[in-house]
């Protein structure tokens, strides 16, 4: 089990060129996970106690919306990063996520790997490194939907 | 009057329009319908994809429309007084038609390699006639991919007909801002082109949307290594004339009516980085 | 073609005349408003007479010559595109019927031929110029081809240039050297006379029928120093070395914005150039909606909604107007024209409210880069 998980996070894009040693000690806080679809990874306010990548499948970001009801505003793709919420206080999800197909994925224990972060800074720093592109990547994105690119131009 | 002394009428001027009848008026969402239109007589134009039309609303005014299905099929968002003119009009009603006028996206030259469509919005409309091409002659071409933002799911364009396109080419959707009722991906339209499979260096990419969506996909395709040669766009300007002679849809160097609107990104990558050119 | 011929000033009456005769709508320089101006002539006599013109930046003034020259001046504010590419031509019109179905109705094109009295050699490029745009392309401008196609172009070799011509500089003029049915020079020293070259086939036809002449050695050496002391008194100059690189390297160029700063974004300089062809397209209606026309109307790229689309301006600001303006004239031109807009007529200068100067922001231009080139 251990050894495939190795061989799993070697093809997770984020974690390319961690080194195997890294790796090793990452999968030692890795599990794999599936969920049906329409099944909830986590909801708002529960303990953020871990992250997934997506190896199959994709999962929705939502937030309730009262009179709309769940609105996702995000889907997160095999081969993508969920989950940032574990790395900060008070490691609390700010959102729900729901499979929306069958997911396969890997899902990484949160205080686990702050411990190993805290006792190798090295490590520490390399997945912070890891984790801030992601947040750009995706504040990038979002900052694109917030020119309404097809609007009607009443934005401009 | 009788359509054969119409068409006389007519002539034959490049500024004059030709009469055209709506044959079937079809609502795509809130604000966008797709018009097929007939010619009240003579011919049908032959339009090549990518290729637009000056269309008038008569009395109202015209403006430049792209063919997005042969023979003359337009779909129009209505967001001026013209477009909303010729979105209100139903079958029987007359427009004024000029053109085919532009060049076209060069869909044969793609052959042998991957394809991407990438579509923002209305953006869609004159990339059909590319799909439409490319699934006529799907053997000629390795992957094809079809990557397709909208601002919400009531904004996608031909839901109904881009289901019978899935089988055939790799059809990814994303929103910008989703409803509960929503289950697809929920994004930005660049973010899809990581789940399109192409090998970047044997790619022909068909790109169009609003401007800027344009500027961010190219940007993504050039990441993933994409020769700027490979990358076509569809550019729009304001045109009064459609025929090189009114000077309104320059960019840089060139005539968009005369020149374009199909570009390379490696044609107009100088003149794109320029602002307010 | 026949040699060279002198005719006397009154002359000029019976050319007039026989142009007319000949069904000519005969065009040529007039008095008006201050300014000397194209219009209808039905006589020699409404020539400008005794006038000159003083031009600088954004001055112009008549004066009085001390003689009697009919072509003592430059140019005016009007240039012949008035005639061949009016401001405001109707395109079509339709009458829509009961059941919405439009008889759509051609205009038929300006049916008279016209001539031109008193065209200088920059204006006959200018229409070169403008008959690569509207008969050069895939599409023909119908309008402009029957106004240009029976245009009879009675040419005038300057002795006396404006305050701000560079005609020598965009090798345009000011000795007029094609392009014309006759070319006439006014000689004022001794006997007031033209010395009249045919150009053409009915030019000399014309030119028969006029009471002339034989030229003397003497007439002759009179026309050519005139035009040579013409180009040696010319009010501005343009380097125009690789124009088309320079526009093209510097669109970020301070001076821009320095330019913009002054520039009015009024449009008068496209409206006197005598090269500058956009035009709009203005659509009415009677007020039940069944009659329907389309007229063509001049336009500008000064203008916010030339480049208005959906969402908005592409040139909202003054400076990218103006960068729009002068790189397509002396730049982009010749990437969609083979050749040049500019032949240097100095019109863009003489009537801009604030007299922006074409030659000094290339020369500014010009500066700029050869400074950073020498700093780099």
């Amino acid at each position: 089990m251990q050894r495939s998980l190795e061989s799993v996070l070697h093809d997770v894009p984020m974690l390319e060129g961690l080194g195997d040693e890294r790796l090793a000690l990452l999968a030692g806080c890795a599990r794999n996970v599936r969920f049906d679809p329409g099944s909830y990874l986590f909801h708002e306010d529960e303990p953020a106690d871990s992250f997934y990548v997506v190896r199959h499948g994709s999962v929705a970001v939502e937030v309730y919306v009262p009179t709309r009801g769940s609105v996702a505003i995000e889907t997160i793709d095999a081969g993508e990063v969920l989950g940032w919420s574990w790395l900060f206080e008070p490691y609390r999800w700010h959102f729900d996520a729901r499979a929306l197909t069958l997911v396969r994925a890997t899902a990484f224990d949160g205080a686990c790997l702050r411990r190993k972060c805290e006792s190798d800074p090295g490590l520490g720093y390399a997945l912070m490194g890891r984790f801030a592109q992601v947040l750009i990547e995706r504040m990038q994105w979002m900052r694109l939907r917030l020119l309404d690119l097809y609007g009607d131009g009443a934005a401009r | 009057m009788a359509t054969a002394q119409l068409a006389e009428l007519s002539n034959v001027g490049a500024m004059t329009p030709r009469p055209f009848r709506v044959a079937e008026r079809v609502q795509d969402t809130v604000d966008t319908w797709t018009l097929t239109l007939e010619p009240a007589s003579g011919t049908t134009p032959f339009v090549a994809p990518g290729q637009f039309m000056m269309v008038d609303a008569f009395g109202v005014g015209e403006v430049p429309i792209s063919v997005s299905a042969p023979p003359v099929v337009l779909t129009v968002r209505a967001v001026g007084a013209v477009s909303k003119a010729i979105c209100a009009s139903q079958p029987g009603k007359v427009l004024g038609l000029r053109g085919p006028f532009g060049n076209s996206w060069p869909v044969e030259d793609a052959q042998g390699g991957d394809v991407l469509v990438v579509a923002g919005g209305i953006g869609l409309a004159p990339l059909r006639p590319v799909v439409l091409r490319l699934l006529a002659q799907r053997g000629a071409y390795r992957n094809v991919t079809l990557c397709y933002g909208a601002r919400t799911p009531g904004d996608l364009l031909y839901v109904d007909e881009s289901e019978t396109w899935k089988g055939r080419i790799d059809t990814y959707v994303t929103v910008d801002a989703a409803d509960s009722s929503w289950s697809g991906s929920v994004g930005v339209v660049t973010k899809l082109l990581a789940q399109a499979s192409f090998l970047p260096v044997e790619t022909t990419a068909f790109v169009c949307g609003p401007e800027i969506m344009m500027h961010f996909a190219i940007r993504e395709l050039l990441e993933r290594g994409m020769p700027e040669h490979r990358i076509l766009v569809s550019m729009e300007r304001h045109m009064d004339c459609g025929i090189g002679l009114c000077g309104h849809c320059q960019l840089g160097p060139t005539l968009i009516c005369r020149d374009g609107p199909v570009y390379s990104y490696a044609q107009v990558a100088p003149w794109l980085e320029v602002r307010e050119l | 073609m026949t040699d060279p011929r002198v005719m006397v000033v009154d002359a000029l009456d019976e050319l007039i005349a026989l142009l007319a005769a000949r069904g000519f709508r005969v065009l040529g320089p007039t008095v008006r408003d201050g300014a000397i101006v194209y219009d209808d002539l039905d006589s020699a006599g409404e020539l400008p007479i005794g006038w000159t013109d003083r031009q600088d930046a954004g001055t112009y003034r008549l004066e009085r010559r001390e003689d009697f020259a009919r072509f003592g001046y430059a140019v005016g504010p009007h240039s012949w595109k008035r005639y061949l590419f009016p401001p405001r031509i109707r395109l079509w019109r339709a009458h829509i019927d009961g059941e919405g179905v439009p008889a759509i109705e051609q205009e038929r094109p300006e049916a008279q031929p016209l001539a031109f009295i008193g065209v200088r050699a920059c204006e006959v490029h200018a229409i070169e110029i403008q008959d690569r745009v509207f008969l050069g392309g895939r599409y023909v401008d119908a309008d402009y081809a029957a106004r240009r196609e029976g245009a009879f172009v009675v040419a005038v070799n300057c002795f006396e240039p404006g305050g701000t011509c560079f005609c020598v500089s965009t090798g345009t003029g000011p000795a007029v050297q094609a392009g014309y049915d006759l070319v006439l020079t006014e000689l004022l020293e001794g006997e007031h006379r033209f010395l009249v070259e045919p150009g053409s086939e009915r030019g000399a036809e014309v030119l028969a029928a006029l009471p002339t002449r034989p030229a003397a050695a003497a007439d002759i050496e009179a026309a050519e120093a005139s035009v040579a002391s013409a180009a040696d008194g010319m009010g501005r100059s343009l380097d125009t070395f690789d124009l088309r690189g320079l526009l093209a390297r510097n669109p970020e160029d301070p001076r821009w914005d320095e330019v913009a700063q002054r520039c009015l974004t009024c449009g008068n300089c496209t409206l006197v150039c005598p090269t500058c062809f956009c035009s709009a397209v203005e659509d009415e209606t009677d007020l039940s909606g069944t009659e329907v026309e389309r007229n063509r109307v001049w336009d500008t790229c000064f203008s916010v909604d030339y480049s208005y689309i959906h969402g908005g301006s592409i040139r909202p600001s003054a400076r990218s107007r103006y960068r729009q303006w002068m790189t397509h004239k002396l730049g982009t031109w010749h990437d969609q024209f083979g050749s040049s807009g500019c032949v240097g007529c100095g019109r863009c200068i003489t009537w801009c409210p604030v007299g922006i100067d074409i030659t000094e922001e290339v020369a500014a231009l010009r500066a700029t880069e050869e400074h950073d080139a020498a700093v780099a």
